[in-house]
C-alpha cells in the first residue's frame, strides 16, 4: 500500500482555448480544454491543472465557464487557477467544478489571502503556485507569470505559505520552463525537504527519464507537464508503465 | 430514485451529483430536513473545516434530520469530511460535536508524513464489504484530507494507511462512509458509488 506518484497535465487557458507560449511566436492554439481533458481522464491522468493566462479581460470572463465544460469531462480532481485575487474567487472557481485553487501573485502580496482561503474551504484545497528562478545557491519566488522578482527567497515563502494553510505547493522553474532540459530536481528536492505538504514540479519535462528523475532524486510528490501531452508526442499510459517498470509507485489504469 | 445530497453551503457538489446523475440516480439538494425526509437514501459529501461542516448543518436544522435518518436506518453515504462528521468529534475542532452515529474520535495525522494525504493510495479490505464489491484488491482511489478516523473504529471494512492505519471505508447497517472521493476516484470511485445505489434497493 503506497501512496503513488502523480502525473498531472496542464492546460495553459487563453480566452477558452488551450494555448502554448512559443518564443517570438507569442501564443499557439492547442485545441478545446474539455476535448484535451477528456483525453487525459480516459488515458490514466491523475490529476488536471487548468491555468488561466488570459491578459485580457474578456479572456478571464470566460475561465469559469471553461472550469465548468472541464470538470464536466472528468472524474479526477481539477486545479484551477490564475489570478485570484479575492477569497470570492477561489469561491467561485470551486463552485465551477474546481477541487483545488492556486494563488501565487496575490498571495506574495497579501499573504492572509492563503488563510482566508485555507479557514473556508480547507488546506487540501488551496495550491501556492510558486515559480523561482536561481539565484546563486538558492531560489527566487516570481509573480506575474514570471515576470516581476519578489525579493523572496523561494524556500522561506514555500514555507510562511504552508505555515498560513497552503496544502500543496506547485513548483514550476522558470529557469527550465520550455526548455525541453529536464525538470530542476535539485529545487525540487530542496523544497519538498522544507515542507510537510505534498510538492508538484513543474517546467522543463521532455522525456520519460525526466519525470523518473523527479520522482527519485527530485523527491516530487507529482509532476506536471503541458505540451509533451497537447502534441501526443508522449502518452500518459506509456510514460505510467515505463515509471512503475522502473518501480515508482504510480496507480496504473484499468 | 431519489438521492438527497447534502449542501450545508461549501463543497463541491456538482461532481458528486454527476457521478450519481450518470450512474442513474436522480439526486436532489437538501438544504433542509425536508429532502432528507423526502429521499430514499442521503449523501453526504464534505471538503473543508469541521467546524463550518458541523455548523452548515446545524444552521441549516440538518442535524437532527440526520439523526433521525440514521435511526429510521435510512441508507447514508457519508464521503471524506462527511465521514469523519458522522462520529462524535474531531481534532480538528474539539469543542464542535459531530453527528455522533459513532463514539470515536477523529484525529489529526501525524507530523511524521506529509499533510495533508493528497492523492491516490490503495486499500487493506478488514472485513466483508459492500461498498467495495468487485473493486480489485489493489485499485487505487482519490484521498485529499489532514484528519482520519483511526482504523480501531468499529464500523471500518477497509483501512488505508499515512502516518497511521485509518479507516477508508466504514459500513454499519445501511449506513457507510468512505474517506476518499469516489467521484475523483476514475472507474473504480464508479464502482463504489455503484455499489452503494444497489445497497438502496
Amino acid at each position: 500500500m503506497t501512496l503513488a506518484r502523480r502525473i498531472i497535465p496542464c492546460l495553459d487557458v487563453d480566452a477558452g482555448r488551450v494555448v502554448k507560449g512559443i518564443e517570438f511566436e507569442g501564443l499557439r492554439d492547442m485545441g478545446d480544454p474539455a476535448e484535451l481533458a477528456a483525453r487525459y481522464n480516459r488515458e490514466g491522468a491523475d490529476e488536471l491543472v487548468m491555468l488561466d493566462i488570459s491578459a485580457s479581460v474578456e479572456g478571464r470572463g470566460t475561465f469559469l465557464d471553461t472550469i465548468h465544460r472541464v470538470a464536466e469531462q472528468l472524474n479526477i480532481p481539477l486545479t484551477a487557477g490564475g489570478g485570484i485575487r479575492k477569497m470570492e474567487e477561489g469561491r467561485a472557481v470551486l463552485r465551477a467544478g474546481a477541487d483545488k485553487v492556486t494563488v501565487n501573485t496575490a498571495a506574495v502580496e497579501r499573504p492572509g489571502l492563503i488563510a482566508e482561503l485555507s479557514q473556508q474551504f480547507g488546506a487540501q484545497a488551496v495550491v501556492l503556485s510558486l515559480d523561482v528562478k536561481r539565484k546563486g545557491d538558492s531560489w527566487e519566488a516570481y509573480t506575474r507569470g514570471g515576470r516581476d522578482a519578489t525579493g523572496l527567497d523561494a524556500a522561506k515563502w514555500a514555507a510562511e505559505a504552508v505555515s498560513r494553510g497552503a496544502g500543496e505547493i506547485l513548483l514550476t522553474s522558470i529557469d527550465r520552463d520550455g526548455t525541453c532540459s529536464g525538470f530542476d530536481c535539485e529545487l525540487t528536492a530542496k523544497i519538498a525537504q522544507t515542507v510537510p505538504v505534498p510538492v508538484i514540479a513543474s517546467g522543463g519535462a521532455s522525456t520519460f527519464e525526466d519525470f523518473l528523475a523527479v520522482f527519485t532524486g527530485g523527491q516530487a510528490d507529482a509532476a506536471l507537464a503541458a505540451s509533451i501531452f497537447h502534441q501526443e508526442t508522449r502518452s500518459i499510459a506509456a510514460m505510467k508503465k515505463f515509471l512503475a517498470d522502473r518501480g515508482v509507485p504510480i496507480r496504473l489504469s484499468r | 430514485m431519489k438521492i438527497a445530497v447534502v449542501d450545508y453551503g461549501a463543497g463541491n457538489l456538482p461532481s458528486v451529483e454527476r457521478a450519481l446523475l450518470k450512474l442513474g440516480a436522480e439526486t436532489e439538494r437538501a438544504v433542509g430536513p425536508r429532502q432528507v425526509e423526502a429521499a430514499q437514501a442521503i449523501v453526504l459529501p464534505g471538503v473543508g473545516h469541521f467546524t463550518a461542516f458541523v455548523r452548515g448543518l446545524r444552521e441549516r436544522n440538518l442535524t437532527g434530520a440526520l439523526r433521525a435518518a440514521f435511526d429510521a436506518r435510512k441508507p447514508m453515504l457519508g464521503i471524506c469530511l462527511g465521514l469523519q462528521a458522522m462520529f462524535a468529534s474531531s481534532e480538528e475542532a474539539p469543542g464542535d460535536a459531530g453527528l455522533g452515529f459513532f463514539p470515536e474520535q477523529v484525529r489529526a495525522l501525524p507530523t511524521t508524513v506529509k499533510s495533508p494525504h493528497i492523492g491516490w493510495n490503495q486499500l487493506r479490505q478488514t472485513r466483508q464489504s459492500s461498498l467495495l464489491r468487485g473493486v480489485p484488491d489493489d485499485a487505487y482511489f482519490y484521498f485529499a484530507h489532514s484528519f482520519a478516523l483511526p482504523a480501531s473504529a468499529e464500523p471500518t471494512v477497509a483501512a488505508c494507511d499515512h502516518g497511521f492505519s485509518f479507516a477508508a471505508v466504514i459500513e454499519h447497517g445501511s449506513l457507510r462512509g468512505v474517506q476518499f472521493h469516489p467521484e475523483k476516484s476514475g472507474e473504480t470511485g464508479a464502482q463504489v458509488l455503484r455499489n452503494f445505489l444497489e445497497s438502496i434497493e
